[in-house]
């Protein structure tokens, strides 16, 4: 198999005497989408943040593109085109759906030391953002104000912001958290959409996606891997099923 | 060697004054999030009511105790009138209401009694020289206000760790919201707390009275020590505002005491005198840039939630 | 955009407009006393202007402010009492020690956030406020007389109250234009963004500390410049400008006025000075009304006086 593009390798990180991520290995494959899934509790934020590097493991290593960014901090993780979207959407509130994807690409362009010139009306940036803005379906609403824009499109933004600096891996950290079934059918297409563009890591409650959408699906229970295959098979796993989808029926969407 | 032990018990006296100060100062910020700059008023206030209480009285006891209930009163009324509305809001708001506190209570004391400064003179029983250790003097207040610090710090910890109340406190630092579900009364607690705050700094105020005069703007300088402190200490850890204190009136005595001679080894007389007070006074700032860069949250930063 | 907006702008026009005539109106009503006012509040609105670019834009709340005042100041002064009289060099020297100084203090203060950052830089201009107490040769605690205004080599004379005046206001206008560039600038959108939400802003690749160490720096030479420019208003550089309440007085300022708008430090400062000097006037206990006012602001008044006059929108 080619080199993984993330490769996690026996990854602990202890709160006390609480061990949330228990030895965890998992390799992410250039291309794919993967998903990420668990009971409550599991650990799957917990190594998100690990892997963007908001949290520090308390061992283990983590390689992208091979490079071990274990100790790197979280913006030259970014920098590295590791790109997240956040459980809770966090963008910035005082500015416009657009300013907030011009930004990002900003960020991508460098060159931020500039003390002159309007970046709001660099053609470049804004064209890049509405471009973006509209792959989400909010090209309309590019002048509003985030504090305006509806929570589905918030959740849509948080993609179209992390799309701007053009990633070479996504991680989505429950992209449909909080969306009706309109908002999430019209997601799932889009992420059906970007991924082939981007190797995305999907984190997600919501079952029907997770089948529709994943080429492979890692299960976390209790802070490690319990199982680790394509979704056909996992849908057949036994330990699985006791542990999280249950015996009698699939879990479906909260909410 | 007598100078030494001399300065030493000095650091000691004014690092557990500063404890006190910084004690109720961190308690009000650990527990109800209030940046109270006002604070230093309340000092002053302790010290004015003494000299003036003791004065009317004839009493320095009498005058004491009273002093202390009337600055205990003062910081209740200022919670319930004032600083209680600002529970919640924005640390910046604090700043800049507390410091229009500031500017008014240095007035109303100009107003009340005068832009001079007062007197509150020891009695005699206080300015007799102890005997400590064979050949070495100290004087009697300075050992009092000692004693009374180290009382005042243990009764502290018994309440804080060993009582009922010290546990809603405790519990109301690590988590506001969840003593509010259990019921209790939270606006009294808070009522009282700001009070024991208030009655500490006033504590604080009278006892440093008799060694420095008492005027106007006495609050600021010291408030500014204080702050220091309980950054260094870790902002409502009490534990850490203690070490944090002593090692801040330590080093801020002894500096001032040794520091111009070890300057003058080194650079010659003339520069050693321009240099040594400036320094000395800057020490207590270097040791909290230090800290702060070593570890920004402080020495023992108190669990929050 | 709306009516609002309009509002803010027609305020900043009056007083612009205002701040060009009053040397007319000083003229006119043989007035002196408010041009000297005035004088005095353009510089500290220069320093105001300073202050709001890194609390109002840039969300570091800085309690130390007035030091930069100070560094500026006394870079006039020490030069002047070294015999070095001209403007050319002293104003130069003045922005590049406050630039250093705020380089070194914003370095080591940077690493700590929210109430710990406001404490760190209180401390500084404390140690900074000794400093100058300490030095003896140029008058310590009483402080430093200033016995000739900067010149500039006959291109204007510093002494004439009505040039002076214009030059301070040329300085002020001039902070303005420049925090107006930076703060909508490609760096300003990021300074902007990081006091809105750090987070995101490192999740996209923006390291924090970087871009806010430079806003404070390009800050603390304004204020050095307004440090410059009191120096020469005064004849008078002491350590006092320095203590802590200074500094508190230009954060009321900046408060007051309004946060995070172009204009709202100039509104605050023409208020808080001209309300200090008013109620002085009518009370030898201005501070016993000024202090309940500004508590009373800060329950009710949400956003400064800019503020009421409609929602915060980007400068």
């Amino acid at each position: 198999m080619a080199e993984p593009l993330l490769r996690i390798e026996n990854l602990v990180r202890r709160f006390g005497g609480i061990v949330a991520t228990d030895n965890l290995s998992l390799d992410i494959a250039r291309g794919e989408l993967h998903a990420i899934i668990g009971p409550n509790g599991a650990g799957k934020t917990t190594l998100i943040s690990q892997l963007i590097g908001q949290l520090r493991p308390s061992a283990g290593t983590i390689r992208f593109a091979g490079e071990d960014i274990t100790h790197l901090p979280a913006w030259k993780r970014s920098q590295r085109g590791l790109a997240r979207s956040f459980q809770i959407t966090s963008l910035l509130p005082d500015f416009t759906a657009a300013d907030n994807v011009a930004i990002a690409a900003q960020a991508r362009d460098g060159h931020s030391f500039r003390f002159f010139a309007n970046a709001r009306k660099e053609t470049a940036l804004r064209d890049a953002a509405h471009a973006a803005l509209k792959r989400v379906g909010l090209g309309e609403r590019a002048d509003t104000l985030v504090s305006k824009l509806s929570h589905g499109e918030q959740r849509e933004l948080e993609l179209a912001v992390a799309l701007a600096t053009k990633p070479q891996l996504l991680l989505l950290d429950e992209p449909m958290a909080g969306l009706g079934s309109t908002e999430s059918a019209r997601m799932v297409k889009l992420l059906a959409d970007l991924r082939q563009e981007v190797t995305i890591v999907l984190v997600e409650h919501d079952m029907n996606a997770v089948f529709a959408l994943a080429d492979r699906i890692t299960v976390l229970v209790y802070g490690r891997v319990i199982a680790s295959d394509v979704p056909a098979a996992i849908r057949l796993n036994e330990e699985v099923r006791r542990a999280y989808l249950g015996d009698q029926h699939v879990v479906t969407r909260h909410g | 060697m007598l100078l030494v032990v001399e300065q030493f018990l000095n650091g000691l006296q004014f690092g557990l004054l500063l404890f006190l100060l910084a004690a109720g100062l961190t308690l009000v910020f650990g527990i109800m999030d209030l940046v109270n700059l006002a604070h230093g008023s309340l000092y002053m206030m302790g010290a004015y009511f003494a000299a003036t209480f003791v004065a009317w009285s004839g009493n320095f006891i009498v005058g004491i105790v009273l002093a202390l209930g009337a600055t205990l009163l003062l910081g209740i009324v200022l919670e319930v009138v004032a600083l209680r509305h600002l529970y919640g809001r924005d640390h910046l708001d604090h700043v800049l209401a507390t410091f229009g506190l500031i500017l008014f209570f240095n007035d109303l004391v100009r107003l009340i009694w005068g832009p001079a400064g007062l007197a509150l003179p020891l009695p005699a029983w206080l300015t007799v020289p102890v005997q400590i250790v064979p050949g070495v003097f100290y004087p009697a207040y300075r050992l009092a206000i000692i004693a009374v610090a180290l009382a005042v710090a243990l009764m502290l910890y018994l309440v804080v760790m060993r009582t009922r109340i010290g546990m809603l406190i405790r519990a109301g630092a690590s988590n506001r919201e969840m003593i509010g579900a259990l019921g209790i009364n939270i606006k009294l607690l808070y009522t009282l707390v700001f009070g024991l705050g208030a009655a500490l700094a006033g504590l604080a105020g009278l006892m440093q009275a008799p060694i420095l005069t008492v005027q106007i703007g006495m609050g600021e300088n010291i408030l500014i020590l204080a702050f220091v402190i309980i950054v260094i200490g870790g902002i409502g850890s009490i534990r850490g505002a203690f070490v944090a204190a002593i090692l801040v009136g330590m080093i801020d005595t002894l500096g001032r005491a040794f520091l111009p001679d070890l300057l003058r080894r080194v650079l010659s007389s003339a520069a050693a005198s321009t240099a040594a007070p400036a320094l000395s006074s800057m020490l207590i700032y270097l040791l909290m840039a230090i800290v702060l860069v070593a570890r920004p949250e402080g020495l023992f930063p108190a669990n929050r939630r | 955009m709306t009516s609002s907006l309009n509002a803010r702008n027609v305020v900043a026009a009056a007083v612009v407009a205002g701040l060009l005539l009053l040397p007319l109106f000083s003229y006119l009503t043989s007035n002196v006393f408010v041009l000297t006012l005035f004088t005095r509040i353009v510089i500290f609105a220069l320093a105001a202007v300073s202050l709001n670019l890194i609390m109002g834009y840039g969300g570091m709340m800085s309690f130390g402010h007035a030091a930069y005042l100070g560094i500026g100041g006394y870079a006039v002064g020490i030069l002047a009492a070294e015999g070095i009289g001209s403007g050319f060099v002293q104003w130069p020297v003045a922005l590049l020690v406050s630039a250093l100084f705020a380089l070194v203090i914003g370095a080591l203060s940077l690493r700590t956030r929210g109430v710990y950052f406001i404490m760190i830089t209180l401390a500084f201009a404390q140690m900074a406020y000794y400093v100058a107490s300490g030095l003896s040769r140029y008058g310590g605690d009483d402080g430093l007389t200033i016995y000739k205004r900067s010149t500039f080599g006959g291109l204007i004379n510093l002494s004439n109250r009505v040039q002076f005046y214009y030059l301070c206001l040329a300085c002020l206008l001039g902070g303005i234009y420049l925090v107006w560039r930076i703060v909508n600038s490609r760096f300003g959108l990021v300074v902007q963004g990081l006091r809105s939400n750090e987070l995101r802003m490192q999740a996209i690749g923006f390291p924090a500390t970087r871009y806010r160490l430079v806003c404070f720096v390009i800050a603390g030479t304004m204020c050095g410049l307004a440090g410059a420019l009191l120096a020469n208003n005064t004849d008078f550089i002491s350590p006092a400008v320095m203590y802590w309440t200074r500094s508190g007085d230009l954060m009321v300022m900046v408060i007051l006025g309004g946060m995070g708008s172009l204009f709202g430090p100039v509104v605050g400062a023409i208020v808080y000075l001209v309300l200090e000097e008013f109620l002085s006037q009518v009370t030898e206990y201005w501070a016993m009304i000024m202090g309940p006012l500004l508590l009373l602001i800060v329950l009710f008044g949400r956003g400064g006086i800019l503020g009421l006059l409609g929602r915060f929108s980007r400068g």
